[in-house]
């Protein structure tokens, strides 16, 4: 079998984890969802005025 | 130093009650890691999925580069009191932190760390030399009070405050700590009460920092500990060598710490052995990993005019994007007894740590918006 570079394995690593850990292992109540779209915004809104300050300071 | 500096003894208290604030946020992680075996990058993974679990560990990465790079800062600038230059300063701190757990047992590293704490109460000492009004500090320190106004910097500094205590990467150490020292459910009581003797021993130290500033650099203009160190040293050497030490030793804890952090996650989540109690060559993924964070940090240090101003603004910018996030997810976490059993959160911790979090998560976005755009609390 042909070795796989480095990239390569890192790229199947990732993969792999990406297959792991494809569904929560945890049944996500109402409160949780909620909990999390809450920090999906919260991000969100952190992220634009952080591009915001990139951008204005460029 | 610099609320000390600013603000004489008017925030003591501030310090005090953060004592509580970071026990809760810590035992929680202990009790998390004790039952799922599992570090809060990996426990994220699991439980909620792989947009979260790489959302943590990638901010969490950059952090970590980021504020150890802010360590290298403080530990460099410490000593060139000295008169040690700091690329002599980076090659020992490397050399030092990657030797300290050659011999690939966990209770030998944790030894050689807890000798690095205690020499952090060399502050102690410091604050007898200057000799403090004790009835000053009490009624103007102690008790609660804003003798200054709720003004701009005011809530700045308060913020600032808070935020070195209750810093993300806190969160996954803790817990990966728990895991690799291999703790049981037996053995929470214990580490609920060692957790308690480390938030007193921080909240202590940085009280005395605080008073050393606020008797004999009130009123001066300083913007960091080593500046700090530089105007104490003419006052009373003792005292400006004691800071200057304190610093030092504080950087170095830091990068020890968060150097771990980091691979620990890795180790986690990528499935590389990731024990301190490995045996040599096991564990080769995790070691280069620590390796190059620390010298990644350091060479940002050395590149001639590096923006070291921005980069520390900016670490406190990242951490308000993962500190919510991390907390939220401890909280989750200890809420499903699928995770943790019978040791999830009671209602009263729940409105406890619910009440802290909320707290800690606006007080940590009002500090980085306050960093992003200076002047916005007047």
């Amino acid at each position: 079998m042909r070795a796989m570079n480095p990239l390569q394995r890192f790229v199947n690593k990732i993969r792999e984890i990406n297959k792991r850990y494809a569904t929560p292992r945890i049944k996500l109540s109402r409160r949780t969802r909620l909990a999390l779209l809450a920090l999906r915004l919260y991000l969100i809104i952190l992220v634009i005025l952080l591009a915001y300050k990139f951008f204005t300071i460029l | 130093m610099v609320t000390g500096s600013e603000f004489r003894y008017s925030f003591v208290w501030v310090l005090l009650l953060l004592m509580p604030v970071a026990y809760t946020c810590q035992e929680m992680c202990v009790r998390l890691g004790a039952i799922t075996k599992r570090g809060h990058a990996e426990a994220i993974f699991d439980a909620f999925g792989s947009f979260w679990g790489w959302f943590s560990l990638t901010d969490l990465t950059i952090t970590d580069v980021l504020t150890i790079t802010t360590e290298f800062i403080g530990m460099t600038a410490a000593m060139s009191i000295f008169g040690i230059r700091p690329w002599i300063t980076e090659i020992f701190v490397i050399t030092f932190i990657m030797a300290i757990v050659i011999n690939g047992r966990y209770w030998t590293w944790e030894k050689i760390v807890l000798a690095l704490c205690v020499l952090n109460l060399i502050y102690i000492p410091a604050a007898f030399l200057v000799h403090p009004n004790l009835s000053q500090v009490f009624f103007h320190g102690v008790i609660p009070g804003f003798p200054y106004g709720l003004t701009g910097p005011v809530i700045f500094l308060l913020m600032a405050n808070v935020g070195t205590t209750i810093a993300p990467w806190m969160i996954f150490f803790h817990q990966s700590s728990v895991v690799d020292k291999n703790l049981r459910a037996k053995d929470i009581p214990y580490e609920r009460a060692d957790t308690a003797l480390g938030a007193t021993f921080t909240v202590v130290t940085a009280s005395v920092l605080v008073i050393v500033a606020g008797t004999l650099l009130y009123g001066k203009n300083i913007d960091s500990a080593a500046a700090a160190a530089r105007l104490l040293i003419p006052m009373n050497a003792y005292i400006g060598t004691f800071v200057a030490i304190g610093l030092f030793d504080a950087g170095l804890l830091g990068a020890i710490a968060i150097s771990m952090t980091s691979a620990w996650a890795f180790g986690e989540v990528f499935g590389w052995s990731h024990s301190l109690n490995a045996k040599k060559g096991q564990s080769r993924g995790f070691t280069l990993f620590r390796l190059l964070v620390l010298v990644f940090a350091a060479s940002i240090v050395l590149i001639p005019g590096a923006p070291l101003v921005t980069i520390t603004l900016f670490v406190q910018v990242i951490a308000v994007t993962l500190l919510p996030a991390a907390l939220m997810f401890l909280i989750l976490l200890l809420n499903e007894e699928e995770v943790v059993g019978k040791y999830k959160n009671t209602r009263l911790q729940n409105i406890l740590s619910g009440s802290i979090v909320g707290v800690i998560i606006i007080l940590s976005t009002l500090y980085g918006l306050g960093t992003l755009f200076p002047g916005i609390f007047g």
